[in-house]
């Protein structure tokens, strides 16, 4: 009848299984899926990760050159990075941290990868 | 006189929004009427507007708690309808994460019963214990409970030794930590004398009214949709967990034995895990035809039917969740019992209603 008494007891003098969240944070595990970036200077805006995305979170404008996430719609599951036929995606393991205002992650490409023409034709 | 008394769906108890008219005469429960529809999403008829590769994502959002599962089935019904034959080591890593899902949905669900009767030390504990499954699957994954793991032809990331080796630490450390709270459900005063004799279902009323999963082997019928050999369960040994009671001391322990199963079950397969490829690559699937299939998830068995019509959006996914079999069943349970036994009782089939309703 007493098995929970003496665990309670036990706790009153083991150290805290909690962490004080804002001012001690865990490291990430490598690999977990985070914030979604591109590294815009080598995208040929060819538009496959707004084909693939599930949740419709990308928005490529060939015209514009310019990329754009929703990360209030992305949900993570990282399929973008895996279609990314020149893997200039990548996602970040450390997770987003609050904000007060909506911002979307938009990129802008000023100068584009080189070889451009061939790596369009692929 | 009677009284009726709307309980949820806002409730203290239950995160769910399960909404039952209670009927009281007396503080003793006469009726119970269900009323479901507060969190319908309409998730079936995305099938128009996504295609079959982009379901899995939506079907993996169906339940938050056993995401793996859901998409583990609809991956199985596209592959059956396409003729797929996904590699072995992608089914045996569909298992361990499947049985891992298990793990965290079931320690979850012994802390909610334990904060439900009162027992917050208890509920804490449960969730600790979690916690470590939660970070497996974080650190294998990619993501803590919606992993996003399975995909049409197989599994998208592999485990590496390394991991492997840690997965069997963690499952042994998982095994010391349940031994430790094993006497404190079995023996302790506080959770007998909420669950012992509390909403019993007969084995023959569990039959009739369809329950599955765990309110269906807690009642004594040994039925469990893993025994079909789905996946790497044929590979696998192992016996449905069974208890004779039907009450909701029954189905806690079928839980928390389930537990020490789907450790047994991952020890079992990260033994046996062969080598080779994790998918196969499959070029603009259009399925045509029709499959149902079932699987078992950690609130029992779930039914997908797929209907393809040979362009890449299905023309039908029915998701038959293990919820909605036992709404039924908890209706027979609540007549006669006490109206402060009702939220120990209705938690005791696990209502996941988000997944009843999609």
């Amino acid at each position: 009848m007493f098995d929970m008494t003496r665990t309670i007891i036990e706790n009153f003098f083991s150290k805290a299984h909690t962490r004080l969240y804002p001012l001690q944070t865990r490291e990430p595990f490598p690999n977990v899926r985070g914030n979604l970036f591109n590294n815009i200077e080598e995208c040929i805006l060819c538009g496959m990760c707004q084909k693939k995305c599930p949740s419709q979170c990308i928005t490529v404008d060939k015209g514009a050159k310019t990329w754009q996430v929703d990360p209030y719609a992305c949900v993570y599951c990282g399929i973008c990075v895996e279609n990314c036929p020149v893997n200039c995606l990548y996602m970040e393991s450390p997770h987003r941290k609050p904000t007060a205002e909506k911002i979307m992650n938009q990129m802008v490409q000023v100068k584009g990868p080189e070889k451009k023409k061939k790596t369009a034709e692929k | 006189m009677s009284t009726i008394i709307p309980f949820g769906p806002q409730h203290p108890v239950l995160p769910e929004p399960l909404h039952l008219k209670i009927t009281l005469k007396d503080e003793i429960v006469t009726e119970a009427i269900p009323m479901l529809g507060y969190v319908h999403r309409g998730l079936e008829t995305l099938v128009s507007l996504k295609d079959v590769d982009q379901m899995v994502q939506v079907v993996e959002r169906v339940c938050g708690i056993c995401s793996c599962i859901h998409a583990h089935t609809y991956c199985m019904c596209v592959e059956g309808i396409l003729g797929i034959e996904v590699p072995q080591r992608a089914e045996f890593l569909r298992i361990i994460w499947s049985e891992l899902h298990r793990m965290h949905s079931h320690l979850l669900w012994l802390g909610l019963l334990a904060d439900a009767f009162g027992m917050e030390s208890l509920f804490m504990h449960c969730w600790r214990i979690r916690e470590r499954v939660m970070d497996v699957m974080e650190a294998t994954a990619g993501n803590r409970v919606i992993i996003s793991v399975n995909k049409v032809g197989g599994v998208r990331r592999d485990l590496s030794a390394d991991q492997i080796r840690w997965i069997r630490q963690v499952i042994d450390e998982l095994e010391a930590e349940l031994d430790k709270i094993k006497p404190v459900l079995t023996n302790d005063y506080t959770v007998k004398k909420r669950t012992v004799g509390v909403g019993v279902l007969t084995k023959e009323q569990a039959y009739e009214l369809g329950a599955v999963g765990p309110v269906l082997r807690g009642s004594g019928v040994a039925q469990d949709a893993r025994m079909t050999g789905y996946g790497a369960y044929k590979y696998v040994d192992f016996e449905p967990v069974v208890e004779t009671d039907g009450d909701s001391w029954a189905r806690t322990m079928v839980r928390f034995r389930e537990l020490y199963q789907a450790i047994d079950i991952v020890r079992q397969l990260i033994n046996k895990l062969p080598d080779g490829e994790i998918s196969v690559k499959v070029k603009a699937a259009k399925p045509e035809g029709e499959i149902v299939c079932r699987s078992e998830q950690p609130r029992g068995e779930l039914m997908y039917y797929v209907k393809g019509n040979g362009s890449k959006f299905l023309e039908r996914v029915r998701i038959r969740t293990p919820t909605f079999a036992n709404v039924p069943p908890l209706l027979a349970m609540l007549p006669g019992i006490e109206m402060a036994d009702v939220p120990v009782v209705a938690l005791s089939i696990d209502p996941c209603i988000s997944c009843t309703e999609r």
